[in-house]
């Protein structure tokens, strides 16, 4: 899976260099890497995560109702993501429907946590990556080129060269550093008006939401969008600059982070006038999302069908400080579809946490597992990734051809936007196409288009929202009872991408709860068929274009790599990077595909 | 850099420049750094930049912000150990594990041993580093107090920090633990506690004012349901029957009478959000019994019951009266008017002012 295949007769010198713990990410995370200087090249990655806390275990036995609540402190950053996606699982466990204002309240919620995550990483951690003060340290032939290199986009953003762009993104002192971080306030303050506070939301529910839905709310909300909308559009601007300058300036840098097309996305953004939380119905009100779910493979979106994609998922082991759990309970045979469930499907899984040492040679070296999805026309088990979330939505939504709003469309082919007029500028059309193959500039670079995305979706359901409110449709929640037996499964995109809850429910308790956030997804080890997870997969084979030798390495080629998918460890269950100490160099044949 | 060591008779001198090391690789979830981030009172870059008159300089070694990555990142917490850094606070984000369960592995780490290349857990980090820090902060209500990670039936054996080091803990600088609860922290509640703790360290603040839970006592004097401004329906008697009413929430699961927090009354940011303010119960999450006690969260709380009955007692009857006065309250005086004549009860000296009779 590596995209540079490399011949295994061949000897060359390795480096071990680790990273971790790696920082400007969420959790702890370590890569630990085998480079070959010589040859400008990482022969081989492995991605750890050090922190196991055991959701899936201490919440068997409690009451099904609180699980929201729970399993938003899986993490801090994208917790509500947790939250609205319980409350999908246990809609359908309990057969209930949110509100029509409620479902709105939510996507109001969500849309405004997109905005406000995808700012701060992009803008406080991932650019720290590709600020002056990095540049100057990692590549400082560039930075002269940037001096003279006039910022193409410069109308809208307003910085003359790319090393303008540059030294707005140093940390603390730059000016859109700063700027970025009071826009993740104000976007915090729009989804605390959503949905009471931010990260752990306090009023969802099952069944709707406790949000007091008087005009004001709303009038809070959409002024703060409208002072968002050009920090957007000159976010967007600069992004594409400073990406498109890399491109130029350092022919071959489309090679970094590269790999193959296998995406997934899972929708979110409910539309209450199709989804009624039933399994049966769930392909429908999957297709009816305004981010529309779907698998894309080498570029083909093979499906949309949220069943489909329910059928198909497996968590593997393989290097996971876990023990089996085959010979356990099985919790759900069939779906109610009377499709068969597998045994290593989530609704299945007994998680039995195995501490042990940790062994990068060959053994379990994670507290991550293996999720795959089983690609029954290949027979393939294959590592998904979501490109850290943005790249595989506005993907599957591109091709999909689903999504028709007056700010936001699907072409079939792309996504277009149309941002309204802010306070500075006009109005201003987006357009995202996806690139011929996911690498880590492009990772990035649909993260802010996404934020633009999700800003045009707000103000769409704000429209709906308030129509609702106009006519007198202020109900936000709807009672139910928990049944003593169900099951349910939540389809959501965090932040990060793909997120599933699977729930099952027995003499009115949680007897089985599994969630599966982008992250084991993105940063999983090795599998049982030796497949590697996403960051190994995109970091091994990349070429290193830092200009540092071997004793003074940073490894920023493999930090850009790695931030590009935004790791979240504590979704993932954790993980951590670290910098370019070198620790011993290793004479070993070179690694094959896939190694 | 000045000393912390009382190296004369005289007090301690002030720390005019000090480091934070901040470890959020505890059994946590970061949110806690990132509802940091989320501060105006003072905001953290406030901080960082010195731009609130008095601090120290302040040196923030925290991994979600950290320009450094792996072992440069590492290299401040290890000088510390080293007693080479010179003054720091260390804040620690994310309850502690029992490392003595698991054998030859490990439930959460920070960083490798450089000798044997094994990871280094959290535990050994606090053991070596907490009794060398000026002063100790935990974050959040898993470092506080365990919380959501210290569930009933939870793998890892997690605690509070208090618990680990022992709750007559003294740090370097003579300061208890500093426990600010919350699930998140509220953003300015951190701050503003780090904002005394740096005062302190300048020489300008006596020590911080702590309640028993190493709270500091004017963020959690007051309960939940004294800042909130549902509570007059609840004198009432009238509560909400489901999430779609703004009255009280008492008898749909809010916990808000009995919790130590000023989220009602301070609003999440900057005055926006909340919880049973805004229509999301109180699930106690700053408090120490977290959340056991208070599960299943939806149900409501059991000393509620009998508290909203007695109250049905009166509560109607003032309700009504209170209705009677509001009417009347709704209704202006009747001296305005557009009639020929004054009725305001001035005595006007000019002619036509005068009430014809």
């Amino acid at each position: 899976m590596t995209t540079h295949p490399t011949t295994d007769t061949e000897r060359r010198t390795l480096v071990d260099v680790e990273f971790d713990p790696i920082t400007r990410i969420i959790g702890n995370l370590g890569i630990y890497t085998k480079v070959d200087f010589a040859n400008g090249e990482v022969a081989e990655c492995k991605s750890t995560s050090s922190l196991f806390r055991g959701y899936s275990v201490f919440m068997k036995g409690k009451d099904p109702r609180d699980a929201h609540f729970i399993t938003s402190r899986i993490c801090g950053i994208c917790g509500d993501n947790h939250a609205v996606c319980s409350i999908y699982a246990q809609n359908m466990a309990y057969g209930v429907k949110t509100p029509p204002l409620g479902e709105w309240i939510m996507n109001l919620g969500e849309a405004a946590e997109f905005m406000f995550d995808h700012t701060i990483f992009q803008d406080n951690m991932v650019f720290i990556d590709f600020c002056e003060k990095m540049v100057a340290e990692t590549n400082p032939s560039l930075l002269p080129r940037a001096e003279r290199k006039d910022a193409p986009r410069g109308d809208v953003h307003g910085y003359r060269t790319i090393a303008e762009i540059m030294r707005a993104f140093n940390p603390f002192e730059g000016e859109m550093y700063k700027a970025a971080l009071e826009m993740s306030r104000i976007t915090r303050e729009m989804c605390c008006l959503m949905e009471g506070r931010h990260v752990h939301p306090s009023t969802l529910y099952p069944g709707g939401v406790g949000t007091v839905a008087t005009p004001q709310v709303f009038t809070d909300y959409q002024v703060r969008l409208v002072r968002v909308l050009d920090f957007i559009k000159r976010a967007v601007a600069m992004n594409d600059d400073v990406f498109d300058f890399f491109y130029e300036a350092l022919p071959g840098y489309e090679e970094v982070g590269r790999r193959r097309t296998l995406l997934g996305c899972w929708g979110c953004f409910q539309d209450p006038g199709v989804v009624d939380y039933s399994y049966r119905n769930l392909n429908a009100a999957g297709n009816a999302m305004f981010v529309t779910p779907g698998i894309v493979v080498d570029n083909q979106l093979i499906t949309t069908d949220l069943v489909d994609i329910n059928l198909g998922m497996r968590i593997l082991l393989g290097s996971s400080y876990y023990e089996d759990w085959t010979a356990e309970h099985t919790f759900v045979d069939r779906d109610p579809l009377g499709n068969p469930i597998d045994q290593r499907h989530p609704w299945n899984q007994t998680t039995l946490p195995a501490p042990q040492k940790r062994d990068l040679d060959g053994g379990n070296y994670s507290w991550v597992m293996s999720p795959r999805w089983y690609d029954k026309r290949t027979d393939d088990h294959l590592a998904l990734d979501t490109g850290g979330g943005p790249l595989a939505r506005l993907w599957a939504t591109s091709l999909a051809g689903k999504v028709n709003t007056p700010y936001v469309r699907s072409t079939g082919h792309s996504v277009q936007i149309d941002l309204p007029r802010g306070q500075g500028l006009p109005g201003m059309s987006l357009e995202w196409t996806p690139p011929k193959f996911p690498n880590t500039l492009e990772r990035n670079r649909a993260r802010m288009y996404f934020v633009a995305y999700a800003a045009g979706m707000a103000q769409y359901f704000l429209d709906r929202a308030l129509a609702e409110v106009r006519s007198g449709n202020t109900k936000v929640f709807e009672d139910f009872t928990v049944p003593d037996e169900a099951i349910g499964v939540g389809f959501h995109e965090a932040v990060r991408g793909v997120l599933s809850h699977h729930m099952v429910i027995k003499d009115g308790k949680i007897a089985n709860y599994h969630p599966y956030p982008p992250t084991p997804w993105n940063a999983s080890p090795r599998d049982t068929y030796g497949t590697p997870g996403p960051y190994e997969d995109a970091v091994q084979g990349q070429p290193i274009f830092e200009e540092n030798g071997q004793d003074d390495f940073k490894g920023i080629d493999i930090m850009r790599t790695v931030r590009s998918f935004d790791p979240c460890l504590p979704c993932g269950v954790h993980m951590s990077l670290g910098n370019g100490r070198v620790l011993r160099k290793s004479h070993s044949p070179m690694f094959g595909n896939g190694s | 850099m000045s000393a912390t060591s009382a190296e004369q008779d005289s007090p301690p001198r002030a720390i005019d420049e000090l480091h934070i090391l901040w470890t959020s690789e505890g059994m946590s979830c970061d949110g806690d750094t990132v509802s940091v981030t989320n501060a105006k009172l003072p905001s953290l870059e406030d901080v960082v930049l010195g731009t609130v008159p008095g601090l120290p300089k302040v040196h923030l070694h925290n991994k979600v912000l950290a320009y450094e990555t792996g072992e440069d990142f590492m290299t401040a917490f290890r000088k510390a150990e080293r007693d080479e850094l010179g003054p720091f606070v260390l804040v620690v984000e994310g309850s502690i594990p029992n490392e003595r369960i698991n054998g030859d592995g490990y439930w959460t780490a920070m960083g490798n041993d450089p000798e044997t290349g094994e990871p280094i857990t959290v535990n050994e980090w606090i053991d070596r580093l907490a009794p060398k820090a000026w002063a100790v902060v935990a974050i959040g209500t898993c470092a506080t107090y365990g919380g959501i990670h210290a569930m009933a039936g939870n793998p890892t054996g997690s605690m509070g920090l208090a618990d680990y080091l022992g709750w007559d803990f003294r740090s370097a600088g003579g300061l208890p633990i500093v426990n600010v609860p919350g699930c998140p922290v509220q953003p300015d509640n951190f701050m503003e506690t780090l904002l005394w703790v740096l005062h302190q360290a300048a020489g300008l603040a006596p020590t911080i004012p702590l309640d028993d839970q190493l709270r500091p006592t004017w963020l959690f004097g007051k309960t939940v349901h004294e800042g909130c401004d549902r509570a007059a329906y609840y004198e009432q008697a009238d509560f909400a029957a489901d999430y779609n009413s703004p009255k009280c929430q008492v008898k749909i699961g809010c916990w808000g009478p009995v919790v130590n927090c000023n989220v009602t009354k301070r609003g999440w940011m900057d005055g926006i959000g909340g919880c049973p303010n805004v229509g999301g119960i109180c699930i106690g999450c700053t408090m120490p019994g977290f959340p056991d006690k208070f599960m299943p969260f939806m149900d409501e709380p059991p000393g509620a019951t009998l508290s909203s009955t007695l109250l049905r007692a009166y509560g109607p009857f003032i309700r009504t009266m209170r209705g009677i006065t509001n009417h009347t309250a709704n209704k202006e005086p009747k001296w305005r008017h557009k009639e020929p004549a004054l009725t305001s009860g001035y005595e006007p000296r000019w002619p036509n002012g005068r009430a014809q009779s």
